[in-house]
């Protein structure tokens, strides 16, 4: 395969969006002396602005789309799709932090420069086909994270839950790169297409295909503790509990998302044809969706809630990749574009009324948010029904289409037990609406500030977003469709 | 654009424009949503003045796409059953309007807000013909009754509308996954679509294909009946709702799932619904005794007329599963009814609790003299609860009844129990409530109906007579349904049709029905079918 190492334009192009993210995150930190003499909103403003040209770079280079630098850069629908999604949660989550970071005095320009190389990862890991390239965009993705994490560096449950996820984090990425390796030791390369050729043998049989198998069970492992399906999701809660609130809504949407999508680039590409990891998939959506579902009954820490929350819906998306098609591909992008809305708004909320130093976290503070706050608890109900998946919202439609396809591809055990899940999951979001309307106002409540503009903006757009999911799926999901059918 | 549109989508835009009216104008949200409810009911009436009593099929059809893929449409329309249960929807709505005027005093804007949504999804569970926006408008009408029951209600609230969302919810799971898989099966979610497809051949389930999807469909139905070994989640939520609350819930949530068993399961699944008939006749009949047995014991008002509806809506399932256009059309009469009825019983119920702050029955008595316009209004009730003639539940459980001693002379005999045992336990409260020495705290506290109580309650007392005495003007619309829905299930009697005399006038006709001699006057619904063949 020829490399052109020298640079053309349209390869350019092409990383548009990650050349502008890291330019903007380099001159965060090196205007931070600057700036924060003036305001320390600038951060914000600044991450915001090169969020929305990266957006629109993104746009420009899909106009553009094909492969770049040798095939190492894939830019197409399905690339555009995700880019689009973590530079919009990034947004949102810029626009969450800007009271938060103030209430704990901890307006840094890191903060900002961490989002947005983290972001740059995760864009540059959607669209690539090539398993080394993932690798260090993954890399990028995650130390940028790892530092998020522990970013209220005084708080020690935040330190604990930066030093679980990085070393979670790390074991997950040997094995990841293990599988990497394996591959390249069986097939002779590291480009995606070139694997799905050796696997379907079009350049003969592969010499060692145990290899090949081996190096599947470990890319599997590698990105199920990344999207923290069972049974690798033993430090999400933690780490989602220990996180400040922003940085959670974060981690459970936008690197979740980009670790779907390498998911079912990978698995849906080069392995495409190989059935033997389908059964692992379903055991594997099915334990996600149990323990996520049945350890999120008895929580009484809204963020551990969340968190085990999180994986039951890392377990609806595995259903969707499960049924190895282009809908199930396709469900799992509409369901992770939904997701990401319903999540971020929550977990807005939760850091809204957390207080300095993330005192209320437990779920009696919501106690009568409903009198206090009409309009938050309004918005955070409308992000819970969309977690339940009650109708008109787009959770609803994201597991309608996850289950279809499931359905379509004779899943008839793994749909219903799916469905009976989501059932069992009614009740503990149903708890957060029974604390917010049917309780008397709570300490943490009576101690809330209004919302702030940033939040309202944040709660706002992905409360239209919800809805706009739920009644007009069509515009995304048939995007969706067209780009899943492009990523073999 | 139609009237159907504009009856389903002003309780959503009054539902709209509530949530903008400021907090502290509760007088204004409670105005608002008397008008828009009572402006719902005026369009609704309209829909009856334009609907062609001589048609079977769906009327009013509303047919625009929604998403492309999967194909779902936002397809609506009214036949002779849901014409009537929506009417009943936006009857009952402004009188709910009424009743909780003064018991309502905390967040009250909230409260309008809710009960027209409410009315909303309601409505459009009765008229959706496109089975994933029936589900839709099936969930969404579950929303506003939990919060109506979490936020107002009594005591344990929290527990019943937790326990209420979780049960509807757990059935109505399986009922989606039943739904995604006819859609993998036909490729529509339409129901005339579906229904054409089934008679013209084109779709089929294997026996036991069509077993899992009738019960997947049925468990959802039955849970919202709710059907006697799942019907624990109903007491729980009758007591602890407010007034408006109960109303709405027994009136016409529960409707939803003996409609919902009449609409979907009987004409999409026959050959299992015919299978499970007995099955589920003896579930019911078991629901009608057991309900009524233990409506006898209770101390708490609600409670009662809770346990009441268990034993009421299982003559309706009763009445389905005879598989005659006598039991069909008892069954949809006899959902009317019980909406009425035991609308009006909570109401009343309600009433005395905004006064005496208690249901439990010893806590009352004596209050005939105290409030006799009251207690007039409650023993009129009460008698049409119990199926006195000329009044409206004698025509419904009689039509079941017959229908059931076509079927199996031996429900009719156990079903007719139930009759007995409601006389029973609901003269039985009357006596307790209404008779004797009144006490202190009820002179004290009991003051006669007002104005705007009389308003709520006259319609649903003039309706009681008007069903009772002329059910003609209800249940032709309703017979030609039912006849359609039995031909769709294919499982008539042919040696009925042989028997029956051919001039006999068209069912509904009370006094033609009364004249005929028993058993074979139950011909005459199987004529009806036999000329629509």
């Amino acid at each position: 395969m020829p490399v052109n190492l020298m640079p053309n334009p349209g390869d350019l192009v092409r990383i548009l969006p990650e050349i502008l993210l890291t330019v903007f995150g380099t001159l965060l930190m090196v205007l931070d002396p600057v700036l924060r003499s003036r305001s320390s909103r600038a951060f914000g403003h600044l991450s915001i602005l090169a969020l929305l040209g990266s957006i629109a770079a993104s746009v420009y280079a899909y106009a553009n789309s094909g492969p770049a630098f040798g095939g190492m850069i894939v830019v197409d629908g399905f690339a555009t799709f995700f880019r689009v999604l973590v530079m919009t949660v990034g947004i949102l989550t810029v626009l969450s932090s800007y009271r938060f970071l103030a209430r704990q005095d901890a307006e840094t320009s890191e903060y900002h420069a961490l989002l947005l190389f983290s972001i740059a990862g995760q864009s540059m890991m959607v669209a690539s086909g090539n398993l080394i390239v993932i690798f260090i965009a993954l890399e990028i993705s995650s130390i940028s994270s790892y530092v998020l994490t522990g970013y209220l560096r005084d708080d020690p449950r935040c330190n604990e839950a930066a030093l679980k996820y990085f070393l979670l984090g790390s074991f997950a990425t040997a094995f990841f790169l293990y599988g990497i390796a394996l591959i390249f030791g069986s097939t002779g390369s590291i480009d995606l297409m070139a694997v799905r050729a050796a696997v379907t043998g079009q350049l003969g049989a592969v010499a060692t295909p145990n290899f090949l198998g081996l190096a599947a069970a470990l890319l599997f492992v590698g990105l199920a503790f990344k999207v923290s399906a069972a049974p690798f999701q033993i430090w999400a809660p933690d780490v989602y509990q220990g996180a400040p609130s922003p940085v959670t809504a974060f981690l459970s949407t936008g690197p979740k998302a980009a670790a779907f999508a390498i998911f079912l680039r990978i698995f849906l590409t080069a392995f495409e044809t190989g059935d033997g990891w389908a059964p692992v998939v379903w055991l594997c959506a099915l334990a996600s969706m149990t323990v996520g579902n049945f350890a999120a009954l008895r929580q009484q820490n809204i963020k551990r809630l969340l968190a085990y929350s999180s994986i039951a819906h890392a377990g609806y998306v595995l259903v969707a990749l499960t049924a190895h098609s282009g809908i199930g591909a396709s469900a799992a992008m509409f369901y992770l574009a939904s997701y990401a809305f319903m999540n971020i708004g929550a977990f807005a909320v939760v850091g809204h009324l957390s207080g300095k130093g993330e005192r209320y976290q437990s779920l009696e503070d919501f106690a009568g948010l409903s009198q206090k706050q009409p309009f938050a608890a309004a918005l955070f109900t409308i992000f819970l029904l969309s977690l339940i998946g009650v109708p008109l919202t787009g959770g609803f439609f994201g597991k309608f289409y996850i289950f279809k396809a499931a359905l379509e591809s004779h899943l008839v055990w793994l749909t219903v037990l799916g469905l009976l899940n989501s059932a069992v999951a009614a009740y503990y979001y149903l708890r957060v609406l029974v604390m917010m309307y049917f309780r008397e106002p709570s300490e943490a409540v009576n101690a809330s500030e209004p919302l702030p503009a940033g939040l309202s903006a944040a709660l706002v757009v992905s409360a239209v977003a919800t809805l706009f999911l739920g009644i007009f799926p069509n515009w995304v999901l048939d995007f969706a469709a067209q780009s899943s059918v492009l990523i073999r | 654009m139609n009237l159907l549109t504009a009856v389903l989508f002003l309780p959503l835009a009054g539902f709209l424009i509530a949530l903008l009216i400021p907090r502290s104008a509760a007088q204004a949200s409670r105005v608002w949503a008397l008008a828009v409810s009572l402006v719902t009911f005026v369009a609704s009436l309209g829909l009856l003045a334009y609907f062609n009593r001589s048609l079977a099929g769906p009327q009013f059809t509303v047919d625009i796409p929604w998403i492309p893929t999967p194909d779902i449409h936002f397809h609506i329309a009214a036949d002779g059953v849901s014409l009537w249960l929506a009417l009943l929807s936006t009857f009952l709505t402004p009188i709910c309007a009424l009743i909780s005027w003064r018991a309502v005093q905390k967040s009250v804007k909230e409260f309008y807000a809710f009960l027209l949504l409410l009315e909303f999804g309601l409505i459009g569970v009765f008229l959706a013909q496109d089975l994933f926006l029936f589900y839709v408008f099936w969930e969404v009408s579950l929303v506003p009754m939990y919060f109506l029951i979490g936020i107002w209600g009594h005591e344990r609230r929290i527990y019943a509308a937790v326990k209420f969302f979780l049960f509807t919810m757990a059935g109505s799971v399986l009922m989606l996954a039943a739904i995604i898989f006819l859609y993998t099966r036909a490729g529509t979610f339409s129901y005339p679509e579906l229904i054409d497809m089934l008679a013209s051949g084109r779709l089929t389930f294997a026996p036991g294909e069509q077993m899992l999807l009738f019960l997947a469909f049925f468990v959802a139905f039955a849970i919202k009946v709710p059907l006697f070994p799942v019907h624990t989640w109903l007491p729980d939520a009758h007591v602890e709702a407010p007034t408006a609350g109960s109303i709405m819930l027994a009136s016409v949530m529960l409707k939803m799932g003996t409609f919902g068993i009449l609409h979907y399961c009987v004409p999409l699944f026959p050959a299992a619904a015919r299978a499970c008939a007995p099955w589920i006749a003896t579930l019911a009949i078991v629901g009608i005794v057991y309900g009524a047995l233990v409506a006898l014991v209770q101390p708490n008002m609600k409670k009662l007329v809770a346990y009441s509806s268990v034993s009421h809506l299982g003559f309706v399932v009763l009445g389905i599963f005879s598989f005659t256009q006598f039991g069909m059309d008892g069954a949809v009469y006899q959902m009317l009814n019980h909406g009425i009825s035991t609308g009006a019983l909570f109401a009343i119920v309600g009433l005395l609790y905004e006064r005496r702050h208690s249901l439990e029955i010893k806590d009352y008595g004596g209050v005939a003299t105290v409030a006799p316009w009251l207690s007039i209004a409650f023993l009129i009730t009460t008698l049409a609860s119990i199926g006195l003639p000329m009044l409206n539940n004698f025509v419904g459980e009689f039509l079941v009844l017959q229908g059931a001693a076509i079927a199996n002379f031996s429900w009719a005999i156990w079903a007719a129990l139930g009759v007995i045992f409601s006389a029973c336990y609901m003269l039985w409260l009357y006596q307790r409530v209404f008779y004797g020495e009144a006490g202190q705290e009820v002179r004290a506290h009991i003051p006669d109906l007002n104005f705007r109580e009389w308003a709520a309650i006259i319609p649903l007392l003039a309706m009681m007579v008007w069903m009772g005495v002329y059910s003609q003007s209800f249940l032709p619309p309703v017979g030609k349904t039912t006849a359609r829905v039995l031909e769709q299930s294919q499982v008539n009697v042919p040696y009925q049709v042989r028997n029956a005399p051919a001039h006999r006038a068209s069912p509904g006709a009370l006094t033609a029905r009364l004249a005929g001699p028993l058993p074979l006057a139950s011909a005459t619904g199987t004529t009806e079918v036999a000329r629509a063949r």
